[in-house]
């Protein structure tokens, strides 16, 4: 039972309540670090460290944390994590953090983040809270990589810096520009839109048919 | 001080809520302390060592450098640079031989500041490398700047007299011409003016070539930065 509790908690952030593509949340890094695969993976990356420790300290704290300045606390521990991932990503790959420049300290204005302290970590105990934290964390990856992905190849010919295309490939350079990102996101929001009506109605007409059955 | 009444109960007292935050706020601040103390000598080693790279790169046939300060009107090496003073750096060969400075240049390009280096040859007055340090010039299009090899090329033996100027394309035919990238000419452009705008504020403080500072400490290819 316990078990399937936690696959639960991890698997609705990655798929069924996907933060950006189903919650919409975390829009700014979503549009503006996505321009090449890598970025993405290294955003993707510093949200998940600072998600999971947050989430983490939030939920083990949650009983000492009087709730009159429970925001200001959970703003102090995120910060801390970001400021950590910001030095870190300086000392290891100062390539990748010059490229995400200003958004890794936006992290901290992340709604999704602040979001789960408050919706979730602060609410139950920590093992779900980190279960939370990885699935929400995962399902970012998964939508950040998905969009650069399809802008890097699109736009640069190439996936994590590696060419795909012949010399003639001429870059569709919009799609790494800023307008790329929000054409790229509506479609994407447009397919997930369009897969849960779709499954609304099979389920609809699946209850159906066993009604007339019966 | 902590309140041991259930938690439903009266609002905590001003004093716990003001204790939690400081206690937050302590642990906050001993652990950011510990992550810059702790990662402070890789990122300072790091960036020695993409400037003494970039310092190679703009001039090409240099194997070792030094810092050089203007102070009192002359140019002088120095170990540690005060803080905001301006630099350049000598270039020497391997037999300890003056061959030109890398200057440092900054100033606004199409998006934000672009931070580069130049190799200054002051004897034949020309550039002769140009290496873009930090930019967010617009992605596919200003970052040609440091990109396209073309570009960065023309940099290889670029006259500065009278002043280095942007031509369309395909158009170059003075020695003190360089040809603007399609579709990024304000980057280009911007490059250009950093260039020439430093040369003009150096060019005074500069000794007549021939008397450059000699190389005073060892500072190798290879040689690490100690910090």
């Amino acid at each position: 039972m316990k078990e399937t509790e936690s696959y639960e908690e991890f698997i609705k952030g990655v798929w069924r309540d996907n933060p950006v593509f189903v919650q919409v949340l975390g829009m700014c890094p979503m549009l503006a670090v996505t321009n090449s695969a890598v970025n993405a993976i290294a955003m993707g990356m510093a949200t998940l460290f600072v998600l999971v420790g947050s989430s983490f300290l939030v939920s083990s704290f949650r009983n000492w944390i009087p709730k009159q300045v429970r925001i200001s606390c959970f703003i102090i521990i995120i910060a801390t994590f970001v400021t950590i991932a910001d030095y870190t990503l300086l000392a290891l790959v100062p390539k990748v953090h010059k490229e995400l420049g200003a958004f890794i300290p936006l992290i901290v204005a992340n709604c999704l983040i602040l979001g789960r302290q408050e919706a979730f970590a602060s609410r139950y105990p920590t093992r779900l809270a980190v279960m939370d934290a990885l699935g929400m964390a995962s399902g970012f990856m998964l939508a950040l990589l998905s969009l650069g992905a399809v802008r890097e190849i699109l736009g640069d010919g190439a996936l994590f810096g590696v060419k795909l295309f012949g010399e003639n490939f001429e870059p569709w350079v919009i799609m790494i520009l800023p307008p790329g990102g929000f054409l790229t996101l509506g479609v994407i929001l447009l397919f997930f839109n369009w897969f849960k009506l779709k499954k609304d109605e099979f389920l609809q007409e699946v209850a159906e048919a066993e009604r007339s059955e019966s | 001080m902590t309140d041991d009444a259930p938690k439903v109960a009266a609002s905590p007292s001003s004093m716990r809520l003001v204790l939690t935050l400081a206690i937050a706020g302590l642990i906050s601040g001993i652990a950011i302390i510990g992550i810059y103390e702790s990662t402070l000598p890789t990122i300072t080693a790091n960036k020695a060592r993409e400037l003494r790279e970039a310092v190679f790169k703009v001039l090409p046939g240099v194997s070792q450098m030094q810092a050089l300060v203007n102070r009192d009107g002359e140019l002088v090496a120095t170990e540690k640079p005060a803080r905001d003073e301006p630099v350049i750096y000598g270039g020497y060969d391997e037999q300890r031989n003056f061959v030109g400075y890398a200057m440092p240049a900054a100033g606004p390009g199409f998006q934000d500041t672009i931070a580069l280096l130049y190799g200054y040859r002051p004897g034949e007055k020309i550039v002769v490398g140009m290496e873009v340090l930090e930019s967010r010039e617009t992605p596919g299009l200003g970052d040609k700047i440091y990109k396209d090899a073309v570009f960065v090329g023309g940099f290889s033996a670029l006259s500065v007299e009278p002043e280095i100027v942007a031509v369309k394309k395909g158009t170059k035919s003075q020695p003190n011409e360089i040809d603007a990238i399609t579709g990024a000419t304000i980057s280009s452009k911007a490059v250009v003016r950093i260039i020439n705008e430093t040369h003009t504020q150096w060019s005074g403080q500069l000794p007549p070539p021939g008397s450059e500072p000699s190389l005073v400490r060892m500072e190798s290819q290879d040689a690490e930065v100690g910090q």
